[in-house]
């Protein structure tokens, strides 16, 4: 399986997902007028992947701004986590917030909430690339 | 018409207008928008959180228009659109941080939901909203859109105060919906 790899925008984040060493990132902003166009090639990409996944899989969230439109794609994200997890391995997300950003930090909290992943929240003087 | 030019000039600098459009908006032109709005903040705002939250406002808000000023409803509301496919946005320093205005046409039909929408809104408290955040994040419906009726709770939170909004009837079919989000800092 091939990794997936795209160059971030000014309304789009960075993404790496290594299907070898189970090492997913999602790093810049999310902001797309339509974020549904955007997210559907990673979902496919985990779903695909979640048929032979690393015994460890870890997902990397760094990002400084997201749109109402991304959010429910990001909880869609999580959720293949979630049935990838049900199926036997360790999988985990590390949520990324800026120190001064509380928002962030609550919004990675509400994920926590919902989603039967281990969250770890980690603090981050700035997103990288900025 | 040249001697307003001034005029409005001055009007804008008095107003203390960081940014005002009226005209059609393609996501090229939010862009655009949104690449100023944060110079702009950049410059004059020195709490990053400020920062972040007025430019969260200002994304949703130009999306909202983005996604609601294309035709829809009834017949009469697509004439009304064609016609005029404009909305208008504009956001200015006030005494206690920014207000983010916008404006734009739509179905007189739709009024009341969305004015029940935005009244409910506005008597939540920031538990209730946070809380209606995630009822409606995890209910799994998306609008046509993608955004699932989030837009305007995530607006109220940011804003941290109440939505002040405005129907004005157009004709028979159409309304003039005015929205005013002020971000306190």
């Amino acid at each position: 399986m091939e990794p997936l790899q795209l160059e971030g925008s000014p309304k789009t984040p960075h993404v790496h997902f290594d299907p070898n060493t189970g090492l997913l990132e999602l790093k810049g902003r999310s902001i797309p007028e339509n974020s549904i166009d955007f997210y559907k090639p990673l979902i496919d990409w985990i779903d695909k992947y979640g048929r032979s996944p690393n015994s460890k899989t870890a997902l990397h969230v760094q990002l400084e701004y997201f749109n109402t439109s991304s959010s429910k794609c990001i909880l869609d994200v999580f959720k293949k986590l979630e049935t990838i997890r049900a199926a036997g391995s360790e999988v985990s997300v590390l949520w990324h917030y800026e120190a001064d950003d509380e928002d962030m930090l609550e919004a990675g909290e509400d994920y926590a909430g919902i989603i039967n992943v281990p969250f770890k929240m980690i603090q981050i003087a700035e997103v990288d690339g900025k | 018409m040249l001697d307003r030019v001034h005029d409005l000039y001055d009007e804008l600098e008095r107003s203390r207008v960081m940014l005002s459009f009226k005209g059609e908006l393609s996501a090229d032109l939010i862009s655009v928008i949104l690449g100023l709005m944060e110079r702009k903040l950049d410059a004059i705002e020195p709490d990053a959180r400020a920062r972040k939250r007025v430019f969260n406002v200002v994304v949703e808000c130009l999306q909202n228009l983005y996604h609601h000023s294309g035709p829809s409803g009834s017949e009469g509301h697509a004439a009304v659109i064609a016609k005029d496919p404009h909305g208008v946005v504009m956001v200015a320093q006030v005494d206690k941080g920014y207000s983010v205005l916008t404006g734009n046409f739509m179905a007189g039909a739709e009024v009341d939901r969305l004015k029940s929408h935005l009244d409910r809104i506005n008597s939540a408290s920031p538990d209730d909203l946070r809380e209606w955040y995630r009822e409606k994040l995890v209910d799994g419906t998306y609008s046509a859109v993608g955004g699932g009726g989030l837009g305007m709770i995530d607006i109220a939170r940011r804003s941290g105060g109440k939505l002040e909004y405005a129907f004005v009837p157009y004709d028979h079919d159409n309304a003039f919906f005015s929205l005013n989000v002020n971000v306190t800092t």
